[in-house]
């Protein structure tokens, strides 16, 4: 074991309410959903037809890469990493050209499923008889390390370089590896974070597992209800947050400005046993992983300011909910405030827990929990268990120290992250 | 189609795939597509496939293992089309 400490001194991200972090910053602390109705899905006679879809132009990433790199490349969840991470390479105040091999600095960045819309493109030609015509960039595209393979190309890093695959727990997930691998001394730096885009192909399998909203077709801003009542369903959403992560002495030898300190985390399975099933975590799982993340810090439970929860804005919140009271052993107005970021951006599945942790530094950096939107009618057990007081539906002004963020996958697996302001 | 015209048709398929346009202007016979124009060697199938598309002929892999100048290239594709007419 080691003492070494891991520090954040970069942010990046692109979400559907922002795709820079000063936009995302107003946006988080205005309430500002980035929810928006989509004819396409009405088309394609789906339940669910509204997204969160980030507001990206494709031209912008020739600032980003060359433009012989540029040409022929389609998978938007790898534009959208290559974004969020360069742009967390670069708020570190690193530049974006190097010419040497970077042996101490890695990346672990995480996706769920390679952009469908360039396999298809690729299952059609070879179906057609045409697969000479599909040429040197499908596979670069289609593969699941696409997205490190790129960012780590530009940035010549030469220390470990892992895609990671956790679903919906992979962003904190990818967080998670890169702290533990500075934390044992492996690394000085590690670019982290994850990407997604949910086209309509994945849209389509969650849709017709009943699990999206479908009762605010015609009110997209109210259609994500992470804890309330009236929640149907979560909202798909799409995007990419990325860090930079650096060992303490590291970043401070340099003058880096400091976001905070992952103190933190743990990533786990309840192994489908005990209620955990491929799609439902088991409570004992998630109450382990949290408790390990609260060991792994060397804090208190009672030292939680703000947990920023999964919260998908289904039945399980309640549950998720109570997972949380007993993981924390606190409960009513001794709960910490909580809030969900899927209220404002849906689900990116992947990219929903480094979106969320962008979210979680910011708020420690600036000392609010951002508001809860449509959260007019809390589920009865939550408001119960833990009161209104902890859920707030406006900007919350206060000092925020420590923060937990968890997310929890399919699969039953789970990440649990521990942040802190630096002292 | 003569040897000139192939030139300048092959400098349209070529610009995608280098950062250095001005060098694709003034491109010889003698222009190695690795070496100066500094292409990135997987990209020379995509070159193969544009020029299928751009001058409607087919390159067999044992003449596409020739196309690494300039030279070859429009020797390959001036013996296609050729055959076509």
């Amino acid at each position: 074991m080691s003492d070494r400490r891991v520090v954040i001194t970069g942010l990046g991200v692109v979400a559907p309410n922002g795709n820079n972090i000063p936009d995302f910053l107003q946006a988080i602390q205005n309430g500002v959903s980035g929810i928006k109705h989509y004819p396409e899905y009405e088309d394609l006679k789906f339940n669910c037809q509204v997204g969160g879809f980030p507001e990206f132009e494709w031209e912008d990433l020739r600032n980003y890469i060359s433009e012989t790199s540029l040409y022929g490349l389609k998978g938007k969840g790898i534009a959208f990493g290559i974004k969020a991470a360069l742009d967390a390479w670069t708020d570190a105040g690193n530049e974006i050209v190097s010419e040497q091999v970077l042996l101490d600095t890695g990346c672990v960045f995480g996706s769920s499923v390679a952009d469908t819309d360039v396999i298809k493109n690729a299952i059609y030609r070879v179906d057609a008889h045409e697969s000479k015509k599909l040429g040197s960039r499908v596979v670069e595209q289609i593969m699941n390390s696409g997205v490190t393979a790129y960012i780590s190309g530009r940035l010549g890093l030469g220390n470990k370089v892992i895609n990671n695959s956790a679903a919906c727990a992979t962003g904190t997930q990818s967080i998670i590896m890169g702290y533990e691998y500075i934390k044992y001394g492996m690394a000085k730096r590690m670019l982290v974070g994850s990407c997604e885009f949910v086209d309509r192909y994945v849209f389509g399998g969650f849709d017709s597992m009943r699990v999206l909203s479908r009762k605010y077709n015609d009110q997209a801003e109210r259609a994500s209800r992470p804890m309330s009542a009236s929640a149907g369903g979560f909202v798909p959403g799409s995007g990419a947050g990325a860090l930079m992560l650096e060992e303490m002495e590291y970043a401070l030898a340099r003058g880096a400005k400091i976001y905070g300190e992952v103190l933190g985390g743990s990533t786990n399975s309840g192994g489908q046993r005990n209620g955990g099933t491929m799609t439902a975590p088991s409570s004992e799982g998630v109450i382990r992983c949290i408790r390990e993340a609260i060991t792994d810090s060397g804090i208190s439970a009672d030292d939680i300011d703000l947990v920023c929860g999964h919260l998908t804005a289904t039945m399980a919140d309640k549950w998720e909910i109570q997972n949380w009271i007993q993981a924390l052993g606190r409960s009513g107005d001794n709960f910490p405030l909580v809030n969900s970021l899927k209220s404002m951006v849906g689900h990116s599945l992947s990219a929903a827990g480094s979106i969320e942790t962008v979210a979680a530094v910011l708020q420690l950096k600036y000392n609010f929990a951002h508001p809860n939107l449509n959260l007019e009618d809390p589920m009865p057990e939550i408001l119960d268990a833990i009161g209104a007081n902890n859920l707030p539906v406006t900007k919350v002004n206060t000092q925020i120290d420590v923060i937990a963020k968890a997310n929890f996958g399919f699969g039953d697996v789970n990440a649990c992250l521990i942040l802190s302001k630096f002292n | 189609m003569d040897r000139k015209e192939i030139l300048n048709e092959l400098k349209k398929v070529l610009t995608p795939y280098t950062e250095d346009k001005a060098m694709v202007d003034g491109i010889t016979e003698e222009t190695d597509l690795i070496k100066d124009l500094k292409i990135n060697s997987a990209n020379l199938v995509d070159i193969i496939i544009d020029a299928e598309a751009q001058y409607d002929i087919e390159i067999d892999f044992d003449a596409a293992e020739k196309m690494y100048n300039v030279g070859n290239c429009i020797d390959v594709i001036a013996e296609k089309l050729n055959k076509h007419a």
